[in-house]
């Protein structure tokens, strides 16, 4: 058993325990997703260029982003942490730039490359942001790290941030929180990346 | 969040007859306020027009003041050369709002078109006559130490979330749109509204009108923007300041003054700007000028502190922009714009 196919089993065992008997007697009545009855969408045929890869989905236009990457292709690098904009954990590049999967649309993303942690590696050969983290232990639980190091990495491609002070880096960080407070090793590592 | 039908625009007159025809339908570029409020049920169009292709996002330099695209992203303009050269309070209010991720996909049209911050109104529970006219207002009796000085009414008492907007406010900025009724050309400080008995109206945007640039008039003086916030980055302002200032020999010519967090749009002192007017900087000046700046502040039960942090922040902004007081950081920055904590330590330039 993977770790993830644990955590899935453990927390929908953990569901079934918490729901009200009503429901767990009668699991059709559980609807499939969070959309209601009266939904009327039409499911939108989406292409998305992830990692250099070409996917064709078929989704309903509220799905954001970083769902279609987790839910749909399976790409759970991303993480969802706040899911408003505030925590900076589902970090990816659009045109290598850092934006918020959370916050963008799927059907918006169509037509721009978009990079997640998984398409950051050069096969086994890691990022040196990866390599970076790795070396300074820049993480506890390890939760926020890719979108750390998503941020982190575009950092480097952006010519107004790339040889920042420790202060700019924190001020160009501060849109990805850790709640384990790794932050002095993560700005050690971002320094170290940033001069190699 | 509620259904909707997506549709990108193929022009700009095409996307403001979609928007027109349909009551409850809104534009949408770089969504990073918007997908927010769709998930939080307090937006709930049945249409969205995706204006973010449409090609507008040029920024113009011209000689007389520089045109920025409505779909420029806050990235491009904040660190556009003339715009840092020439107008750096409009750099330093970006640099100085949300993260460089939000930054990165927010649009100059988007940013002061962003809904309030006042917490009531994100919450469906409560009462609040911005998201649901005729409902209340929740916090008039609530905790209200976010909320507005001035111009709010017995209806709403939410500020405008945007340090964008009073930088523009204060620059005398002008929006292009084009709409039902074809183009048309608005003053910023004309943009925003004040709540009135219509609070759910933010600004004076028709239905289907759309934003095409904002333009920065011709300006030689000095500029800056300065915030007061609870975290050292990445927090919306509890009080700013944006200072333009023109000098005529060891005189100030002409002072503008937009406050920000203080009202349903940026606030500009005009009484107080003419108080400046003809006279040397001093500090003894630029005191009584803050003052008159919050003579007219209306506090509610958890917002008084707001008037001495306001007006030292005024001082402060102009002792800045008028080379009394070094800035913080290097002009442009962030680091010139924030006040206290991380983000206020002098950067070190490389």
């Amino acid at each position: 058993m993977s770790r993830r196919t644990f955590v899935t089993a453990t927390l929908a065992a953990a569901a079934l325990l918490a729901l009200p008997s009503v429901v767990a007697a009668a699991p059709e009545a559980v609807p499939a997703s969070l959309a209601t009855a009266n939904d009327t969408a039409a499911m939108l045929p989406i292409e998305l260029n992830i990692n250099g890869h070409r996917h064709h989905l078929q989704l309903d236009p509220r799905t954001a982003l970083l769902d279609a990457l987790r839910e749909n292709l399976h790409l759970t690098g991303t993480k969802k942490g706040c899911d408003h904009g505030q925590c900076g954990a589902c970090t990816v590049h659009l045109d290598g730039q850092s934006a918020l999967a959370c916050l963008t649309l799927a059907v918006m993303a169509q037509g721009k490359a978009i990079t997640t942690i998984e398409g950051l590696a050069k096969g086994d050969v890691l990022h040196p942001m990866q390599a970076a983290f790795i070396k300074h232990d820049a993480f506890q639980c390890g939760y926020c790290t890719p979108g750390q190091i998503m941020a982190a990495a575009a950092l480097l491609q952006d010519k107004h941030a790339r040889h920042g002070s420790a202060v700019e880096i924190r001020e160009a960080m501060s849109g990805n929180l850790c709640r384990c407070a790794a932050y002095p090793n993560i700005i050690a590592a971002i320094q170290e990346a940033q001069r190699a | 969040m509620h259904p909707f039908q997506y549709q990108r625009a193929t022009s700009g007159s095409q996307a403001v007859a979609a928007v027109a025809k349909i009551p409850d339908a809104s534009f949408i570029a770089g969504g990073t306020s918007q997908v927010d409020l769709l998930k939080e049920g307090v937006h709930q169009p049945s249409l969205l027009v995706d204006v973010a292709g449409l090609p507008l996002r040029q920024i113009t330099d011209f000689e007389d003041g520089v045109r920025i695209g409505a779909n420029a992203t806050n990235t491009e303009a904040a660190y556009y050369p003339a715009i840092l050269a020439r107008y750096p309070a409009v750099s330093e209010a970006l640099l100085a709002g949300a993260s460089v991720q939000i930054r990165n996909m927010a649009t100059m049209a988007g940013n002061p078109l962003q809904r309030t911050r006042c917490p009531y109104f994100r919450d469906l529970a409560q009462p609040c006559n911005k998201r649901t006219p005729g409902s209340g207002c929740a916090a008039i009796g609530g905790y209200n130490h976010v909320h507005a000085l001035f111009g709010a009414s017995a209806a709403c008492v939410a500020t405008h979330p945007s340090d964008l907007a009073v930088a523009l406010a204060a620059l005398d900025a002008r929006v292009q749109t084009t709409g039902p009724q074809g183009p048309r050309t608005i003053a910023f400080t004309d943009l925003h509204r004040l709540p009135g008995t219509t609070p759910h109206l933010d600004t004076v945007l028709a239905h289907g009108e759309l934003i095409t640039s904002i333009d920065l008039p011709a300006f030689a003086g000095r500029s800056h923007y300065l915030k007061v916030r609870e975290r050292a980055s990445y927090a919306y302002a509890l009080a700013s300041c944006a200072v333009a200032l023109e000098m005529d020999g060891p005189k100030i010519k002409r002072a503008r003054i937009a406050l920000g967090g203080v009202a349903s749009k940026p606030w500009r002192a005009t009484s107080t700007e003419a108080l400046l007017a003809g006279h040397v900087p001093t500090e003894k000046l630029f005191r009584a000028a803050a003052t008159a700046a919050f003579a007219d502040a209306k506090p509610l039960e958890h917002n008084a502190y707001k008037i001495p942090m306001g007006r030292n922040l005024v001082v402060r902004a102009l002792l800045e922009t008028s080379g009394l007081q070094p800035l913080a950081g290097p002009a442009g920055t962030a680091f010139a714009a924030s006040v206290g904590g991380m983000a206020g330590q002098v950067a070190t330039p490389n």
